[in-house]
C-alpha cells in the first residue's frame, strides 16, 4: 500500500510496478523511484537504529548526504553492505534489511544506551573499553553487535567489475545547472569533454525546480541539454557516476554503477580519469537545523521533500511544519501547498523582511511564523508535535513561553554548503564567506575551477553564468577557439538571503535539555562538543576525533558545518579561525570489487610457468609459488604425503641420481670490455684472477655490508661473465646492477642482459650424474677434463647445452642450461635414460633439505637483510685486494659488535622432533611465562634429514660459533618446547669429497 | 597520481616508474679512508627538503633507463625532468 503516494507528473513510471522486500516486509515502488522515495512512499518511517544511542532513526536527505538510511542489499553472494538507500535504484526482487537495531529496528534492546546517555559522552570508548585489557574480547563482541553498519558477504563475489582509462580535455564533474551549462559551451567546440553526475539522469537540481531557462521549464531544459551531450560525439556521458577521488596531476576516480545488469555484464566501472582540465560543478549540501530531538524519524531536509514530492511523487506527510533561517525552504512550502497540503506553516527564525519568498507563500496563503524557532520534538518513534518558542534577537536565546503544535512531517532547512570535497582533495583551500555563512572554494592547486552552487553560487542564473564564463576561459587556454555560446534567459526565484541559526539556544545547559544532534551518523550532539571543549580539545581536527564528528560513511557532510560553527561559539571564535577538517578520498564508500576489477584470481599477479611445466603438470605434483614462479614442491609417487616423499627424493639424490628443474634462476648474461672492472665492484671476490671457464659461487651485498643475494657465476670469455641470482633475486638484482651502471659508473662499458626465460637449467645431482650425461654423448666432462667449479659446452641428443659442474647439494652435480625450447624434450630424455639410474626427479622441498645437510644458507630465509657474510659464515668470500660495494660496511663498528647473531646448525636431543621455523631459542625451559625470557636467536630452517635419520635446523644465534655443543631450548609461537644442540651447520660430508669426485 | 616525462618516452603514469631517492649521493671514491660517520653520512643520511628536490626515478616498466627530476616536495609539481648526462645535471648517485 504506497500510501504517500500522490497524482502527479513525475519521473516514475505508474505502468511499471516492482516488488521489494524492507526487513523482511513485502512492499510495492515504480520504476524510476530510489530505495529511499519508495520506502518513504510505503509510509515507512523508522529505517535504523543509530550508532550509539540506538535511536530510531528515518530517512533524512535525498542524495550522498544520507545518514541514516543505511543497507544490506541482496542477499547470498551477491549481497552489498553500507548502501545509501537514496543512491539505490529500485529493482524488482530488490531485498533490502537495516543493519542496526538488534534485536529489531523498532524494538532495540540497546535504546537503553539512549537512557544511559549521560554516561555515553565524547570520549566514551577511549574511556570505558581501555581496562582491564582481558576484557576487550567481551566488550568486542557487544559492541560489534551492537553498531555494525552490515554484513561481508561469506561467498566469492559472482558480479564483474572493471577499470578503463580515459584522457580528456575537460572533466566536468556534476550534471547540475553549471555543469550543463559548462558541458554545452565545450561541446561545441570539438575539446575531448567527460561529464559525470551521480544520478541516472543529467539535471541535478534542475529536476525538481520550478523555475525556466529559455522559457522552457527547467527540468525539460536539462533533459534537452542531456540528449545534445548524448549526441556529440566528442563527449563522454557518465551517469549514475561519481568522481570520488581527486590525485595529483589532474587524475580523478570515477565509480559508474550500470542498471539492470546480469552476469555476463559490468556491475561497476572504476574509470581512471586523466584531465587537462577539471569543472568541479558538484553542487551545494543542505544543512539541517540544530535543536532538541532534531533527529527524530520524520524530520527531513527541505529540498529532499521538494525532491520526493516532484521527482517521485511521494509526499511523506500531511500535516507539516518548515522550520528555516533562509529563503530556500520556502520554495518547499511552495511545493508542498501545490501538492495539496493545506495543513502548513513556515516557522522562519529571521524577522519579516518582506522578501520575495515571503511575498509569494503569502500570496498562497501559507502561514508564516516569524522569529520563531523548534525547540524540541515530541514524539517517541516518530513526530508528533512539535514545541514552539520565539527567539530573543540579541542573544540567540528563545524565551520560556512553549507553543506546541502537532505535525506528522518537520521540514528544515539551515542553509547551504558548497560540496568543496573534490577541490580540497586537490589541494584546494576554502575561506569562510561571511556573506554566503559558507565555505567556498578558493584556488586549486591544480587545473580545476569551482562552478555554480559548489563555487558559493546560489541563484540560477549565477550558476549558468559562472558555469559559461569560467569554461570559456578554461577553452581559450586549452587553444579551442572561444565558443560563441549565449547565456540563456532564465525566469529565476532568488530565495537566498539567511540570517544563520546554528543552533537553537536555551537558557539552560545544553547536558539539561533533550539531544540537539550535530551527526547523525556517529550520535555527535551538541553537549559532545561542550564536553570535548572542557576536557582541552580545541583544534578542529581533535575535536573530530574526539566526538567523532564527521566520521561516518557520509563523512559529515550534512552535520560537520554545523559542528564547526558550534565549536566557535564555545571557544568565543569566528568559523574562519576553526578552520574545515580534512578532507580526503573517497567522496562516497567504494567497493572492494570495483577497486579490485579484473585483478583477481588467476589475473591478480602474472604466474611464471617453466619451459618444463606441463610435464611436471601432467604428475599433478604439488606447486609452491616463488616470487611468481610456479615450482615443483615434490613429485608424490601414488598418494605419498611430503615427508614420504621428500624423503624417497632425497635418498635417490644422495645414493644414485636425482634431477631437479632449476630453470627458475635469474640468468644474466654481462659482457663488455669494463666487465671485470663492474663486477669486481659488485661480488666480494676476485674475478681477474678467474680463469676463463671458471665457476664461482657470489655474494652480492647491499652497501650497508649485509647479504643481498647470492648465485653461481662463470667466466665464458674475456670479456664475457654468466651469472645466476636467486629465484625471487632476479629482477631487484637487474635493476640494482642497472642502477650502478647508469647512475654511478656510466663510464663503464658493460652489457647486462636478462636470459632467465631463453634458457632452461636442469639440475643433475647424484653419483650417477656424470654416466647418464656421457651415456647420452656429454664430451669432455671427466673429473679431470672439467673439475669442480668449472664449465664447458658440449651436446646432448643433438642439443648444444651449457654445462656448469657446481653443486647446491653436496653431490657430485651438473646444472645443464639449454635453449628452453629444447628443454621438455631434454628432461624427458633425461628421465628415459636415467631409469637405469632410478633417475628421481625432485622438488625445492627436496632441494632445501639437501642444502640444508650442507650448511647452505637461502638468501630470504637464513638472511633477512641484516646477515653480514661473516654472520653466515662466508667471511671467507671477502677479498682482501679491492674494493667492493658493501665492503666499508664490514669494517663498521655495529658490524663487530658482541653477540652479533651468527650461522648455526642445531641437533634435536631426542633425534625425533623437528623444531618449528621462526622458534626461538632461549637457554631453560620457559618457567615463568609472564617474564619476557632473554630469545638468542631463531630457527631459520628445519628439516628431517633421511641420510641423517634425524632431524637438522639451521638459525641465526648469538655468538653462535662460540656456542657449539651447547644446549638450548627452541620455542615455537604454539610454546612447544624442543631441546637443541648447538652445531657446525655442515652437518654432512663437511670435507666436501662426494663433489669432487 | 603523477604524471612524470621520462626524458626517453614522454609523459606516462607514476605506476610505470620506480623511486630512487635523493640525487647526488655520490659513492666515495675511496671507502676505506673514511671514518665511520663520513661513510654512515653516505650510507645513511638523506636530506628531507621541503620545496624543490632532485631526484632519482627509473622508468622500471618501461625503457628501464634512470633520470633525474626536480619536484617540488610540497605542492608535489615536477618542474624539471633530464637525463644523467645533460650538463646542468648532478650528474652522478646512487643508493
Ligand atoms: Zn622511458
Amino acid at each position: 500500500m504506497q500510501k504517500n503516494r500522490i497524482d502527479q507528473i513525475s519521473e516514475i513510471n505508474k505502468d511499471k510496478l516492482l516488488n521489494f522486500t524492507f526487513n523482511g516486509k513485502k512492499m510495492q515502488g515504480y520504476q524510476g523511484d530510489t530505495l529511499a522515495s519508495a520506502l518513504l512512499a510505503n509510509d515507512i518511517k523508522i529505517v535504523g537504529r543509530s550508532f550509539k544511542y540506538h535511536r530510531p532513526r528515518g530517512i533524512v536527505a535525498s542524495g550522498a548526504e544520507e545518514p541514516n538510511a543505511i543497507f544490506q542489499i541482496g542477499s547470498g553472494a551477491k549481497t552489498e553492505a553500507g548502501l545509501k538507500a537514496t543512491q539505490v535504484d529500485l529493482y524488482d526482487g530488490l531485498i533490502a534489511t537495516s543493519k542496526k537495531g538488534w534485536p529489531s529496528i523498532n524494538f532495540d534492546i540497546a535504546i537503553i544506551n539512549d537512557w544511559m546517555s549521560k554516561a555515553f559522552g565524547a570520549g566514551f570508548y577511549y574511556k570505558t573499553f581501555m581496562y582491564p585489557a582481558k576484557f576487550w574480547k567481551f566488550y568486542e563482541f557487544f559492541l560489534r553487535k551492537l553498531s555494525g553498519f552490515g554484513s561481508a558477504p561469506d561467498q566469492k563475489d559472482p558480479d564483474n567489475y572493471d577499470h578503463k582509462n580515459i584522457h580528456c580535455d575537460l572533466l566536468i564533474v556534476g550534471a547540475g545547472p553549471a555543469g550543463l551549462m559548462s558541458a554545452l559551451c565545450a561541446v561545441q567546440t570539438g575539446a575531448k569533454v567527460v561529464i559525470v553526475d551521480e544520478k541516472d539522469r543529467f539535471g541535478g537540481k534542475l529536476l525538481s525546480s520550478s523555475e525556466k531557462i529559455n522559457n522552457i521549464p527547467a527540468p525539460e531544459w536539462a533533459k534537452n541539454t542531456q540528449a545534445i551531450l548524448e549526441n556529440s560525439p566528442n563527449v563522454t556521458c557518465l551517469k549514475r557516476s561519481t568522481a570520488f577521488g581527486y590525485y595529483d596531476y589532474n587524475f580523478i576516480t570515477v565509480c559508474q554503477h550500470f542498471k539492470n545488469h546480469n552476469l555476463n555484464q559490468v556491475k561497476q566501472r572504476l574509470w581512471r580519469v586523466r584531465a587537462k582540465q577539471v569543472i568541479l560543478a558538484q553542487g551545494a549540501f543542505e544543512r539541517p537545523l540544530v535543536f532538541s530531538n532534531n533527529d527524530r524519524p520524520g524530520v527531513m531536509l527541505a529540498s529532499a521533500v521538494s525532491e520526493y514530492v516532484k521527482r517521485f511523487a511521494v509526499l511523506p506527510g500531511r500535516n507539516i511544519a518548515v522550520f528555516t533561517n533562509n529563503d530556500s525552504a520556502y520554495q518547499t512550502a511552495i511545493d508542498l501547498k501545490q501538492a495539496g497540503i493545506s495543513d502548513l506553516v513556515i516557522i522562519d527564525s529571521r524577522k519579516n523582511n518582506n522578501s520575495n519568498a515571503y511575498l509569494d507563500v503569502s500570496s498562497l496563503a501559507i502561514e508564516v511564523k516569524f522569529n520563531t524557532a523548534v525547540i524540541n520534538v515530541r514524539g517517541n518513534k516518530h513526530v508528533d508535535s512539535i514545541d514552539l518558542a520565539s527567539i530573543n534577537e540579541a542573544t540567540g536565546i528563545h524565551d520560556k513561553e512553549i507553543t506546541q503544535r502537532k505535525c506528522d512531517l518537520l521540514v528544515y532547512s539551515g542553509g547551504w554548503s558548497p560540496a568543496v570535497h573534490l577541490h580540497s582533495q586537490s589541494g584546494g583551500k576554502n575561506e569562510w564567506s561571511n556573506d554566503l555563512h559558507c565555505f567556498i572554494p578558493i584556488k586549486s592547486n591544480q587545473e580545476c575551477e569551482s562552478v555554480g552552487s559548489c563555487n558559493g553560487k546560489w541563484s540560477l542564473k549565477d550558476c549558468l553564468e559562472d558555469g559559461l564564463k569560467k569554461t570559456k576561459i578554461i577553452l581559450t587556454n586549452l587553444e579551442f577557439d572561444t565558443p560563441d555560446v549565449p547565456l540563456p534567459e532564465v525566469e529565476e526565484k532568488k530565495y537566498f538571503s539567511i540570517s544563520p541559526l546554528w543552533r537553537v539556544k536555551s537558557d539552560i545547559e545544553p547536558e539539561l535539555i533533550p539531544k540537539q544532534f550535530i551527526d547523525f551518523q556517529n550520535d555527535t550532539s551538541v553537549t559532545d562538543i561542550f564536553l570535548a571543549v572542557r576536557e582541552g580539545y580545541e583544534n578542529i581536527e581533535h575535536v573530530k576525533r574526539y566526538t567523532a564528528l564527521g566520521f561516518g560513511t557520509d563523512q559529515g557532510k550534512l552535520g560537520n558545518i554545523n559542528g564547526m560553527a558550534i565549536l566557535g561559539e564555545v571557544l568565543g571564535k569566528p568559523i574562519n579561525e576553526i578552520g574545515t577538517t580534512t578532507f580526503r578520498p573517497a567522496y562516497t564508500p567504494v567497493s572492494f570489487g570495483v577497486c579490485a576489477g579484473q585483478d583477481i584470481g588467476k589475473f591478480f599477479d602474472p604466474i611464471r610457468k617453466t619451459a618444463i611445466h606441463d610435464f611436471h603438470d601432467r604428475l599433478n605434483v604439488p606447486f609452491e609459488l616463488v616470487g611468481q614462479w610456479l615450482r615443483p614442491w615434490y613429485f608424490p609417487r601414488s598418494k605419498e604425503t611430503l615427508y614420504a616423499s621428500v624423503h624417497r627424493e632425497s635418498l635417490a639424490t644422495r645414493n644414485s641420481l636425482g634431477m631437479m628443474d632449476a630453470s627458475t634462476l635469474g640468468k644474466i648474461d654481462v659482457r663488455g670490455k669494463d666487465a671485470i672492472a663492474f663486477l669486481e665492484r659488485i661480488y666480494t671476490h676476485d674475478i681477474a684472477n678467474m680463469s676463463i671457464g671458471k665457476c664461482a659461487y657470489g655474494l652480492i651485498l647491499g652497501e650497508d655490508g649485509m647479504i643481498k643475494d647470492d648465485g653461481v657465476m662463470a667466466r665464458l670469455d674475456e670479456n664475457h661473465f654468466y651469472i645466476t641470482t636467486t629465484t625471487g633475486g632476479a629482477a631487484t638484482v637487474l635493476s640494482w646492477l642497472e642502477q650502478w651502471l647508469q647512475t654511478e659508473w656510466p663510464e663503464l662499458d658493460v652489457y647486462l642482459t636478462s636470459l632467465t626465460d631463453q634458457l632452461s637449467t636442469i639440475v643433475l645431482a647424484g653419483p650417477n650424474s656424470r654416466k647418464l650425461l656421457q651415456k647420452m654423448g656429454a664430451k669432455g666432462i671427466d673429473s679431470d677434463e672439467l673439475p669442480f667449479m668449472h664449465t664447458a659446452k658440449t651436446s646432448i641428443n643433438d642439443l648444444d647445452v651449457d654445462i656448469f659442474r657446481v653443486s647446491f647439494s653436496g653431490e657430485l652435480a651438473f646444472e645443464v642450461n639449454v635453449n628452453s625450447n629444447s628443454a621438455l624434450s631434454l628432461w624427458q630424455a633425461f628421465m628415459e635414460h636415467g631409469k637405469e639410474y632410478n633417475i628421481t626427479p625432485y622438488g625445492t622441498e627436496t632441494m632445501h633439505v639437501l642444502r640444508a645437510e650442507k650448511g647452505f644458507i637461502i638468501v630470504g630465509q637464513d638472511t633477512d637483510g641484516s646477515v653480514s657474510p661473516v654472520d653466515a659464515g662466508l667471511g671467507w668470500m671477502l677479498s682482501k685486494n679491492k674494493d667492493f660495494i658493501g665492503k666499508r660496511s664490514l669494517t663498521r663498528k655495529d658490524s663487530n659488535k658482541k653477540n652479533r647473531k651468527q650461522l648455526v646448525g642445531l641437533y634435536s636431543v631426542d633425534k625425533k622432533s623437528v623444531v618449528s621455523e621462526g622458534s626461538q631459542l632461549i637457554k631453560n625451559k620457559n618457567k615463568d611465562k609472564d617474564n619476557p625470557v632473554p630469545m638468542f636467536g631463531h630457527v631459520s630452517s628445519s628439516y628431517f634429514s633421511p641420510i641423517l635419520n634425524q632431524p637438522i635446523a639451521l638459525a641465526l644465534l648469538e655468538n653462535g660459533r662460540d656456542r657449539y655443543d651447547e644446549r638450548l631450548v627452541a620455542v615455537s609461537s604454539d610454546e612447544n618446547e624442543i631441546e637443541v644442540i648447538v652445531t657446525n651447520p655442515c652437518f654432512y660430508d663437511s670435507k666436501g669429497e662426494r663433489q669432487n669426485v | 597520481m603523477l604524471l612524470i616525462n621520462c626524458p626517453w618516452c614522454g609523459e606516462r603514469d607514476e605506476t610505470e616508474f620506480s623511486y630512487g631517492g635523493e640525487a647526488g649521493i655520490v659513492r666515495p671514491e675511496n671507502p676505506e679512508i673514511l671514518s665511520d660517520e663520513e661513510w654512515g653520512d653516505y650510507l645513511f643520511m638523506r636530506k628531507n627538503t621541503k620545496g624543490v628536490f632532485t631526484e632519482q626515478w627509473n622508468h622500471s616498466s618501461g625503457c628501464r633507463q634512470w633520470f633525474l627530476v626536480k619536484r617540488d616536495t610540497v605542492t608535489y609539481k615536477i618542474i624539471d625532468s633530464y637525463k644523467f648526462d645533460r650538463s646542468d645535471s648532478e650528474n652522478k648517485g646512487s643508493k
